[in-house]
């Protein structure tokens, strides 16, 4: 007996429907946090007042729904705790990523100056090799920031030389190059804590790196870590408005995993009562 | 006047949105515009981001501002040409050099960076005490890493057959590894609903007004 098939545009509109419908009319569902969000949290919430950071957008538009938020969150958390933040990106389009979260940053945080409390070197090309210069000597990859200002002139960037001048490396990725470099480099060879936010797709290959040896600490993996994150922080936003959709998109998905295996198994019985 | 292009961009962006998700339908012209229009953007990108931010700040600003200090460049630059040599069919060969010694210095690099990080790391990360934990949940984890990690590689050991005790090791392993395929499996369902989430935040909140953007 052939197994009974739906059209599956029929599963594409109920998922389209599952996910617009809760983005309208929210539901709150609870979000619960997990030990790598709270890493990370507690790595931000750890890290000294007035220490210097970076954060690398290593990711573009593609990448950026689940992205985006993860970068709003951190950089907020950063500033309501006086960390000055150095952004910069080994991908191009990562440059606008960065502005576009510090434009809600400077609405939200009016006292924070260009140059003081925060700096954007912009879009550097190499990949590994840039890192690794990164952690040689910063100026020598970065003499000005992206507006052509002579890191010298920045007041921020005075005390910073190499890695060993940052609390952590944070790198927000795509793919390549992203966060392996700023493992390999950033951790594994100048012994600097590194964590990052990825896309769920990749979140397999990168949560071996959270492990004893500590190669990341903590990770942001796709849009619920992102949500999880403005839950720690009490403050939500894009992500979290985004949790009802995502928790029934995947109730329909379930649901259609059971259906086609309660199909699948009920075709394949009646394949062996037939013989 | 700004906010006009503001305004354009946005309708542009919600009418290619709906011309590529009209493809789930059946195919259509729409959507074929939409491809296309991608693929000329994007390589017309490309052209622009290798001059604007490879060639000029890495080769021809340094030379022609200062070319006492940075004369090395030159050599990458040669060997940049060499490549190009590549299209000229009978001096093709020349273009191998510049090859070979980009597969040269990759692999080095990579070796080494992927030996300490991929494989010292990861295996040190495993040689711990599975019990010293400070929960019941760490312990049970930290044991599930060390026996998954040793019957996952058991599993990748080809050179005995996979029978007796070994081949139930072995079994032990491939079931850690469908456990990961099904994780990786949640982990990209996830991904694609999140973009399908942030086009729709951007349908009902940019354009349409309905959510808060």
């Amino acid at each position: 007996m052939a197994q009974k098939t739906i059209d599956r545009r029929w599963i594409f509109l109920l998922i389209f429907i599952g996910v617009a419908l809760p983005l309208i009319f929210i539901i709150g569902l609870p979000i619960e946090t997990t030990e790598n969000v709270r890493m990370v949290y507690e790595m931000v919430e750890n890290t000294p007042p007035g220490s210097t950071v970076l954060i690398s957008y290593d990711f573009d538009p593609a990448s950026r729904p689940e992205l985006y938020p993860m970068g709003l969150a951190l950089v907020e958390h950063c500033f309501q705790r006086d960390i000055k933040v150095i952004f910069t990106a080994l991908w191009p389009m990562g440059v606008q990523m960065a502005e576009d979260v510090l434009d809600v940053m400077r609405q939200k945080f009016p006292n924070k100056e260009y140059g003081v409390d925060y700096v954007n070197v912009g879009f550097k090309a190499g990949g590994i090799v840039t890192v690794q210069a990164m952690g040689k000597n910063f100026r020598e990859v970065y003499p000005s920031d992206m507006n052509g200002t002579p890191i010298s002139e920045i007041p921020m960037l005075r005390g910073v030389k190499n890695f060993d001048n940052l609390a952590f490396l944070f790198s927000l990725s795509a793919g390549s190059p992203g966060i392996k470099e700023w493992v390999q480099i950033g951790h594994d060879t100048y012994g600097r804590p590194t964590s990052g936010g990825v896309t769920g797709v990749s979140a397999p290959s990168i949560l071996p790196y959270v492990n004893e040896q500590q190669q990341l600490t903590g990770l942001l993996a796709g849009l619920k870590a992102a949500a999880e994150y403005e839950f720690l922080m009490d403050s939500p936003g894009l992500a979290t408005s985004g949790m009802d959709a995502q928790s029934i998109a995947h109730l329909i998905i379930i649901i259609f995993i059971i259906i086609a295996n309660v199909n699948y198994w009920r075709a394949n019985k009646a394949e062996k009562g037939g013989k | 006047m700004v906010h006009f292009f503001e305004v354009l961009g946005i309708w542009i962006g919600a009418l290619l949105t709906f011309a590529i998700f009209s493809f789930l339908y059946k195919d259509n012209p729409f959507y074929k515009v939409a491809e296309q229009i991608f693929v000329g953007l994007s390589a017309g990108y490309w052209f622009v981001y290798t001059i604007f931010f490879i060639l000029l700040p890495n080769m021809y600003n340094p030379l022609t501002e200062n070319f006492a200090a940075n004369w090395i460049k030159l050599i990458p630059a040669l060997l940049g040409v060499m490549m190009l040599m590549r299209l000229i069919p009978s001096i093709e060969w020349v273009s191998r050099f510049p090859i070979a010694l980009v597969i040269g210095t990759t692999s080095g690099v990579f070796f080494l960076r992927y030996l300490k990080s991929d494989v010292i790391n990861q295996l040190t990360a495993t040689i711990m005490n599975p019990f010293s934990g400070n929960n019941t949940v760490m312990i049970v984890g930290q044991i599930l890493l060390v026996i998954g990690t040793f019957t996952g590689v058991v599993y990748f050991y080809f050179s005995k057959k996979h029978e007796g005790a070994f081949g139930v090791t072995a079994r032990i392993g491939i079931y850690f590894l469908m456990i990961s395929f099904g994780a990786a499996f949640g982990y990209t369902a996830m991904a694609r609903i999140s973009l399908l989430i942030g086009r729709l935040q951007f349908l009902l909140g940019d354009w349409l007004g309905i959510i808060q953007p």
